[in-house]
């Protein structure tokens, strides 16, 4: 099972890619600016999302923009 | 007024980037984003951080968005980090997040007084120096840590005046004005400002920049009071380069003694 944000995410499926899941777990455009995501502690360039799949078991970390000194 | 003093022939560059005013605002703590919309236009900066969290889709898009309506860079933070690869990991993210190399560095070693880690920040700096960042670190105001920062390759250094939140102003005075005179790259107070007269005395004590947040956003009234810090550090500004008169221990009349009037006994 993938892992978001510390979450289990049973309704993501093994293979899903970073842009889609995205779009599914943040109800996020993934062309918006102030996102960001890593896989299993590897960040994933902005231009890789449509490309690059999420397998079984992989820890993803979605993160956007918060205000912050 | 001298134009060689006007702010406007005054500009703040760090790295390649010119930065029209030397307040750069911290956008935590805010109650409301218009409040922080507004506090950013009367603060006049043209930099404020913001800091990267697990994503809210509720809250997500609102501070983007209100910070490209107000003009100003985005300087992205690692706050939170208690280790070198957490705070290399966030600022990667944060790269890809704001299309920015710029990060402002924090490696925090203690919960409750938020001071620096000295070893793991420098060892991040270092990482993230080589990875093609501009790094701009949060530091204690230790002036040797502060060179070591600028040995590395960092844009800049950031020293605390005193914990962040604590609106202290600066503790040691002495350390920042050492820290300002070894410095080869600008150097930004950071942290404990209170009010205005603290980053008055930042910029008399010769820093380039002061970088608030609390003292602003936690105020009574965070308008009013970004309006009157701008204008301390403005003020300092100035104060610093017209060249303050020595402290005397007695006093030294400002009239001339000759000419008076005598009226006898």
């Amino acid at each position: 099972m993938i892992v978001v944000n510390g979450e289990p995410a049973a309704e993501l499926p093994a293979g899903i890619t970073i842009a889609d899941l995205i779009r599914r777990v943040a109800g996020v455009d993934p062309d918006g600016r102030g996102v960001a995501v890593a896989v299993d502690a590897v960040v994933v360039p902005r231009g890789a999302w449509t490309s690059t799949t999420v397998a079984d078991g992989a820890r993803v970390e979605v993160v956007g923009a918060v205000q912050g000194g | 007024m001298d134009h060689q003093l006007d702010q406007t022939t005054d500009p703040l560059q760090i790295a390649d980037r010119v930065l029209g005013s030397r307040l750069v605002l911290g956008t935590g703590g805010f109650p409301r984003m218009e409040t922080l919309a507004d506090a950013v236009r009367a603060s006049g900066t043209s930099m404020v951080t913001v800091a990267l969290r697990r994503i809210d889709p509720e809250t997500r898009g609102s501070l983007v968005d209100t910070l490209d309506a107000c003009g100003v860079d985005v300087l992205p933070n690692t706050a939170g980090c208690f280790t070198a690869r957490d705070a290399v990991l966030t600022a990667q993210l944060a790269r890809e997040a704001f299309e920015t190399d710029w990060i402002k560095l924090e490696v925090i070693g203690d919960e409750r007084t938020l001071l620096p880690d000295a070893p793991e920040l420098l060892l991040a700096a270092e990482q993230l120096v080589a990875d093609g960042f501009t790094v701009l670190p949060y530091t204690t105001d230790d002036p040797v840590l502060s060179r070591r920062l600028e040995d590395v390759g960092c844009a800049a250094v950031m020293p605390l005046g005193s914990p962040i939140g604590s609106g202290q102003g600066i503790l040691n005075p002495y350390n920042i004005a050492l820290i300002v005179e070894r410095a080869g790259v600008p150097v930004v107070l950071d942290a404990g400002v209170g009010t205005a007269s603290d980053a008055a005395l930042a910029m008399e004590l010769g820093c380039d920049a002061v970088l608030c947040a609390s003292a602003i956003s936690r105020a009574h009234d965070p308008v009013a009071m970004a309006r009157a810090i701008r204008a301390g550090v403005e003020g300092g500004r100035l104060a610093h380069r017209a060249g303050r008169i020595p402290r005397r221990t007695y006093a030294q009349p400002s009239t001339q003694h000759d000419g008076r009037a005598e009226f006898g006994a």
